[in-house]
């Protein structure tokens, strides 16, 4: 049996969402950078360069890379053989939260009720918390502050199983021109195939969450993964949506399997200011 | 690179074509979703709106809080589209130009064209490098928003693209066409 303390999740929560919203992961950075070197555009290599610098004067400067700093998505791998000490885990992210969006001067962009009553709740809390018990003794977080801008351009669709491979490409390309400038592109863009209405938004934010450059470990999704963002890259949409070739940084496929009569599709779609921080404690 | 200054009148409007790169100078106001909601319930109930809207620009941000001893925050743009619901009630009354990101409905670009406005794209995610052009910043209204709270600022040099013209050209479908033709 391991045991964590609340109080070293709250501590954990609270450093990530801080380092999260000034830092861009590195593997983002460097595929923003090899993208200009490739984009030809006057105005396109400009974008990024401006993107570009706009990230290491973040960094420098401890400024959020962005003013949305997002609602904070938290995941939870939780061995059954550990022991949560010290009062409630749910509590402990949440102060978590609370902290770090506070004396990180971090924007609070949550509202408490979603139609009738959209007054902030100063805090930046509630998170969105998910629970994955495995086997073992681990325990780990991956904080992934995500902004709206982006978030609201992502779709689920329940396709037939006879739309087949056509249907799920044309179906992502839609979202794409869908969310064209709106997404603060070049986009980091996560898809899931299979499970369920609600399964397959997971598998599309897992996706999304996945390292850039990393391929889906069956060869004919890895493929698919290549071909979808080539297409993406072809759009025209280009980084601000200004016109050019960097229109997606990534695309990550995730799948599971599902019922006989369907196949669920979501595209979730995020901007190039990707954020995504984990920890092991 | 075109300089402009504030208040954006006519003339200096009609010089602008879509895909041009400015810097902007001078007061602006920000507002997003709840503050323009606030707005138009004003002009419903006929009673006066906190800033004249003549010649004025606003620009779509909610920014994060400013450090002790700093001006702002981080503030780049957010998306436009969710203002279209508002923007057409106010540009009629003298709303020059709005400077956001994201696509504008037909009926925004309709009102722009007519009333000779200007919508400008600021990089979205780029708000870091924002906080060096904003001089001055002051809440002027609806201050229990929060990060929505209107604000006006003075700013220098602010790097923007032209996205929608005053003849209603469109630079997110022109710059993409333009990329394709290339090809």
């Amino acid at each position: 049996m391991k045991e964590v303390q609340c109080q070293d999740i709250t501590a954990a929560i609270k450093k990530m969402c801080m380092e999260a919203a000034c830092q861009l992961p590195h593997d983002v950075f460097k595929a923003i950078k090899d993208k200009q070197l490739e984009e030809d555009g006057k105005l396109a290599k400009k974008t990024l360069q401006v993107i570009i610098d706009n990230a290491s004067l973040a960094s420098e400067n401890q400024m959020p890379i962005c003013q949305d700093t997002g609602m904070a998505f938290v995941y939870v791998t939780m061995g059954q053989e550990v022991h949560i000490q010290g009062g409630s885990l749910k509590e402990a992210i949440e102060e978590g939260v609370r902290q770090g969006y506070q004396e990180g001067y971090l924007r609070k962009s949550v509202v408490k009720d979603p139609l009738f009553n959209r007054v902030n709740t100063q805090d930046n809390t509630p998170a969105i918390i998910y629970y994955d018990i495995v086997p073992g003794d681990i325990f780990k977080i991956v904080l992934a502050p995500k902004g709206f801008g982006s978030e609201n351009m992502s779709q689920i669709k329940m396709l037939k199983p006879s739309d087949g491979l056509q249907g799920v490409k044309d179906f992502v390309l839609k979202v794409v021109n869908d969310a064209g400038p709106n997404a603060c592109p070049p986009m980091v863009i996560g898809v899931g195939i299979g499970g369920s209405f609600d399964k397959v938004t997971m598998l599309a934010k897992k996706a999304m969450i996945r390292e850039i450059g990393s391929h889906h470990p069956n060869q004919q999704y890895a493929a698919l993964e290549d071909e979808l963002l080539e297409m993406i890259n072809q759009t025209g949409i280009g980084p601000a949506g200004y016109g050019g070739k960097t229109t997606a940084l990534s695309l990550n496929i995730e799948t599971f399997p599902t019922h006989i009569a369907g196949m669920p599709v979501a595209v979730s779609i995020c901007c190039h200011v990707a954020r995504h921080k984990e920890v092991e404690l | 690179m075109i300089q402009l200054h504030t208040p954006l009148t006519v003339d200096k409007i009609k010089q602008l074509h879509a895909g041009d790169e400015v810097l902007l100078s001078g007061v602006i106001y920000t507002g997003r979703d709840a503050a323009h909601k606030r707005l138009v319930a004003l002009l419903d109930e006929n009673k006066p709106l906190p800033f004249d809207l003549k010649d004025q620009t606003i620009f779509y941000v909610g920014p994060t809080p400013s450090k002790p001893g700093k001006v702002f925050g981080s503030g780049g743009p957010t998306t436009s589209g969710r203002m279209d619901a508002y923007s057409p009630r106010l540009i009629p009354l003298g709303l020059r130009s709005m400077i956001g990101k994201g696509y504008r409905s037909d009926t925004v670009k309709q009102s722009i064209k007519e009333n000779h406005g200007v919508y400008f794209g600021a990089i979205g995610g780029a708000g870091a490098m924002m906080n060096a052009c904003i001089e001055e910043c002051e809440i002027i209204a609806f201050e229990d928003l929060g990060p929505e709270a209107i604000r006006r600022l003075k700013v220098k040099d602010m790097p923007l693209v032209v996205v929608i013209d005053s003849d209603g050209q469109d630079l997110y479908e022109i710059g993409r066409k333009q990329y394709l033709n290339q090809k």
